[in-house]
């Protein structure tokens, strides 16, 4: 018969029979290779060899069944087996609480802040992804001799539009920066931040609408708004097709809402768009190539290639430019992906920004942390579960399987790391906004994003395998009868890498401390500069309405009416700020090739009174002398520069090209103003006394009133005067604590690594302190029982971690001066000094925190009856 | 209690163990359906089916003679029960009264059909 032939050639694949033979139910393995032997023969009458072993496993993988596997009955496995051992663990974990506590803690605290940590490089990571046309957004930049700008003059968006229109799918001009604007409906108005742009804008940045459509800016007079600021104007209906003002003068017609665009993206801060057209009208058209104000994006399409569009726009504008673009002015597209971290230029060459940086040295702090509390974790674990030799010894004697054993380890460090992997959720919920504030972002809780769960739980394991491993692998080894004897004992080379740990740990917990302390100084230093004026007791706002000045008298009057104010006085700008600057200024005496600039802004009467410069001679400007229009004030920096002695009376000419020199009298001198970064040097300015052209107005609340009495009184009186301008003041003295935010975040972050590595670093060194107690309790028995005192005995145990803990200042001592002299270096002008005591206090208090940390154990040992030490023997 | 509803390939498993008798295990079930069907189904499927519907007590099996196909080993046949033949006549006769519901089938040929079967 054919079919025996088939017999002797071919046989089932035998590996497909071992895994059956391997899963399948042992009284079902007759019958069903029978049945599978009789399938193969028949279909390879049918079909080649090949298609009827590939048949023979499928049939095999079909038989993965819950009523043909085998019932799982493993020795390893045992269903009770491991009941008991996750009872003897729980045991183990209560019955030495404050060792759990701390083990679990330390490990919980490391799995926060890895996590914590990972978000925000994820955040970072992600950045603009919100929008939809994240792989094909490009942005057009220019690069000029050493530097590279964002802004394009109209004529060049045009042009690209036109000329390139087959390899973008859309090309959309944005007024080249955020701007600040009035929005009003009815009796409510804010001031918000947003953007200008064409109509193709909205669907190539992907707002996602929650009413009307992407084609809203079609039409000039239109706006969208985010769904936030929606919500304040109008509460919680569809506003589309109503009208608001926009800074007292633009009637616009909401044609959509969109969703809020997320922290993590370029447009963070839009809460409004509106039509570039409706920006441009009345000052440009699209076509102009002198003035720089616009930001060109685009979309390519998906088989354009980036570089090959960059050199095409370039050459394009090489001919429409002509000789005006010499070899150092040049045109390329930076891709969406690269905005926020590798968008940082120098010399035309893209340079490793400090975004970027910050995300490297996060992300290795976070992995810094993690491993640190892993391996604290495994030496407590480890040192913990040494005194355990004896339990190992009797469960042997008793007939375990040394797999039992390690099971039963490994048990053990699945359920610490897994309460420990509980706590750190809660922690990470309650650290959380602390940690936005902290770090300036929006990162909202990962509780429903798998990725986050799927690599928790990845590292929970992981974490309870590694800590596990070593008393699984190395006291289930032990000999039973050394083992009860109680003669086992580490050896001296195992101590080793955790000699080497500590010295680590507090290497880095040194270094933060003196980093955390210097960020501090410095801090502080520039704090305790003297101000120059007084910004407590002061609000500041820039009502945007068209008639600010000329009813500045009106407001004058009717504030100081309302016997709440102190005094009023305008200027054209901020005090918080160092812009408006001007040269061409002359004086006697002055070398004549020198042509330097002064910050130079105009003032109102009052002016110097409400924001409290310091006069150090002559005096304010006064409205009883007409001629003190013809007045200036300078500052002590600008008496410097100028080289007088006895400024007040002195002359000053101010020389331009468009109209004839004006004459100056000097009034009066004042104190250097911090206007800028209070870590930075004041520069010498000029004040002048002016009454149009003014944008800010600051008032001073009368010292005897309170500012939540005063701020409604102000307010209701402004509204009268102002009606169209919103009243968004801010109050001058949390304006000026803000130039510290930077700093201060820095300190911040600072402060909480130290302490964690403190923290873990102890954590460490107790785990240590209690495994060398643990070997020594004999030892020290022999001692007390000899007549060594217990402070014998404390300085026998604490000696040699004090040794570790020198050694680690004599490592961190430097490395600690090296990092924080280039951290210092970026401020040239206020720099505090790095005073030697800081450094000192930093060893001393690492030192001590180690013996205090080492004598909880030292003195139990020490004080503990040298009986109960000896007895076993 | 076990669950004693039948399927809808229980009840088509059901009948070829009926159809096939004496030849009544897996292989040949699966062989069945399929050339019945020509539908591609595993013996671990059917195999699965026949265990479930044993559970029930529709089917009862034992060991058959080997043969060399089979490389010496027994086959399991299956034979149905008492309350197998009733299942398959209930769920039978459940289906022939929805038939004579349906109004467009409720005279004519199909009703003579089933009759006949």
């Amino acid at each position: 018969m054919k079919k025996q032939h088939h017999h002797i050639d071919h046989q089932p694949p035998r590996s497909a029979q071992k895994l059956l033979l391997w899963f399948l139910r042992d009284d079902l393995a007759e019958e069903v290779l029978g049945d599978l032997d009789e399938k193969f023969y028949s279909t390879l009458h049918k079909h080649p060899v090949k298609k009827a072993k590939r048949n023979y496993w499928y049939q095999v993988m079909q038989y993965l069944r819950p009523f043909a596997i085998k019932k799982i009955k493993s020795k390893l496995i045992n269903q009770t087996m491991v009941r008991h051992n996750f009872a003897v663990s729980f045991r183990h974990l209560l019955k030495s609480k404050v060792y759990s506590a701390i083990n679990i803690g330390g490990l919980a605290m490391g799995m926060t802040v890895a996590m914590l940590i990972a978000l925000w490089v994820k955040d970072e990571l992600d950045f603009n992804k919100y929008h939809d046309h994240y792989d094909q957004t490009v942005q057009l930049l220019r690069h000029e001799q050493v530097s590279t700008h964002t802004t394009m003059t109209t004529g060049m968006g045009t042009l690209v539009a036109e000329r390139f229109a087959d390899h973008f799918q859309r090309v959309v001009m944005v007024r080249g920066r955020v701007e600040s604007r009035t929005l009003a409906y009815k009796d409510l108005k804010f001031t918000q931040n947003g953007y200008f742009m064409q109509k193709e804008g909205p669907a190539l940045l992907g707002l996602k609408m929650k009413y009307g459509s992407q084609n809203g800016l079609a039409e000039i007079n239109s706006i969208l708004l985010s769904e936030s600021v929606a919500g304040k104007l109008f509460g919680d209906i569809d506003p589309v097709n109503r009208v608001i003002r926009m800074n007292a003068e633009w009637d616009l017609k909401v044609t959509g809402v969109y969703e809020d665009i997320p922290g993590n993206s370029e447009f963070a801060d839009a809460s409004y768009f509106s039509t570039l057209d409706r920006y441009l009208k009345d000052r440009s058209g699209l076509d102009v190539w002198s003035n720089y104000n616009m930001y060109v994006f685009g979309q390519l399409h998906p088989n354009s290639n980036i570089h090959e569009v960059s050199e095409l726009i370039e050459a394009a504008f090489a001919e429409r430019m002509g000789k005006k673009m010499d070899g150092n002015t040049g045109f390329f597209l930076n891709p969406m992906r690269e905005w926020h971290l590798n968008s940082e230029f120098e010399n035309n060459q893209r340079v490793t920004s400090k975004a970027q940086l910050f995300v490297w040295f996060y992300a290795a702090i976070g992995a810094f942390v993690l491993v640190l509390a892993c391996i604290n974790f495994m030496n407590l674990s480890t040192a913990r579960s040494e005194r355990r030799a004896q339990e190992v010894g009797i469960r042997k004697t008793l007939g375990s399987a040394r797999s039992e054993l390690v099971l039963q380890f490994y048990i053990e460090s699945l359920l610490y790391s897994f309460m420990a992997f509980l706590l750190s959720l809660v922690l990470l919920s309650a650290a959380l906004p602390w940690f936005n504030q902290a770090s300036g972002k929006h990162i909202t809780e990962p509780w429903t994003t798998p990725g986050f769960w799927l690599s928790a739980v990845g590292f929970m394991l992981l974490t309870a395998f590694l800590a596990g491993s070593y008393p699984a692998a190395y006291l289930s080894s032990f000999k039973p009868i050394k083992a009860l004897k109680g003669t086992f004992a580490g050896s001296k080379r195992s101590s080793l890498p955790r000699k080497v740990l500590v010295v680590f740990q507090f290497t880095i917990s040194i270094a933060l401390i003196i980093g955390t302390m210097i960020v501090n100084n410095q801090i502080q230093f520039a704090k305790d500069r003297p101000v120059g004026y007084t910004p407590e007791g002061m609000i500041g706002l820039k009502p945007a309405t068209p008639d600010f000045n000329k009813k500045l008298p009106v407001v004058y009057e009717e504030l100081k009416r309302t016997g709440v104010v102190a005094s009023v006085g305008a200027s054209d700008y901020a005090v918080s700020t160092t812009r408006g600057w001007s040269g061409g200024f002359e004086w006697d005496g002055m070398e004549n090739t020198r042509n330097i600039a002064f910050n130079t802004i105009s003032i109102s009467y009052d002016y110097a009174r409400t924001v409290g410069l310091e006069f150090v001679a002559g005096r304010d400007f006064s409205r009883d002398f007409a001629s003190d229009k013809q007045g200036v004030l300078l500052n002590r920096s600008a008496v410097e520069t100028i080289g007088l002695d006895n400024p007040v009376g002195q002359k000053i000419t101010r020389v331009s090209d468009w109209k004839a020199p004006e004459h100056y009298t000097v009034l009066g001198v004042v104190e250097d103003m911090i206007k800028g970064s209070p870590f930075e040097s004041t520069s010498q300015s000029i004040m002048f006394l002016e009454q149009r052209d003014m944008r800010w107005l600051y008032i001073r609340i009368a010292p005897e009133v309170s500012l939540s009495q005063a701020i409604p009184v102000i307010q209701a009186r402004f509204n009268e005067v102002y009606p169209a301008a919103p009243f968004d003041f801010q109050f001058t003295d949390e304006e000026y604590a803000g130039k510290f935010e930077a700093e201060e975040r820095v300190a911040r972050l600072a402060e909480f690594f130290s302490l964690l590595a403190i923290v873990i670093s102890c954590l460490g060194l107790f785990g240590l302190a209690s495994y060398v107690a643990e070997q020594r309790t004999k030892e020290i028995g022999i001692r007390k029982v000899l007549g060594a005192s217990i402070s014998q005995l404390w300085q026998l145990l604490s000696r040699d971690f004090a040794i570790l803990t020198l050694i680690a200042s004599f490592i961190a001592i430097p490395l600690a001066y090296w990092v924080l002299s280039g951290w210092l270096a970026d401020y040239e002008e206020v720099r505090t000094p790095m005073h030697w005591w800081i450094f000192a206090l930093a060893g001393i208090g690492a030192l001590g925190l180690t013996l205090i940390t080492v004598s909880f154990q030292a003195i139990r040992v020490s004080s503990a009856n040298p009986v109960n030490a000896l007895r076993s023997e | 209690m076990k669950e004693t509803r039948l399927g809808d390939f229980e009840e088509v498993i059901l009948l070829l163990v009926g159809i096939l008798d004496e030849e009544a295990y897996a292989f040949k079930i699966a062989e069945e359906f399929e050339s019945q069907t020509e539908r591609s189904v595993s013996i671990g499927a059917v195999h699965s089916t026949l265990n479930r519907l044993g559970e029930k007590g529709f089917l009862t099996s034992e060991m058959g003679e080997s043969t060399a196909e089979r490389g010496g080993r027994r086959k399991r046949i299956y034979s149905i029960t008492a309350s197998g033949q009733r299942v398959l006549q209930e769920s039978r006769d459940f289906k022939v009264s929805l038939w004579n519901q349906f109004p467009a089938f409720a005279s004519g040929n199909l009703k003579i059909e089933w009759l006949n079967l």
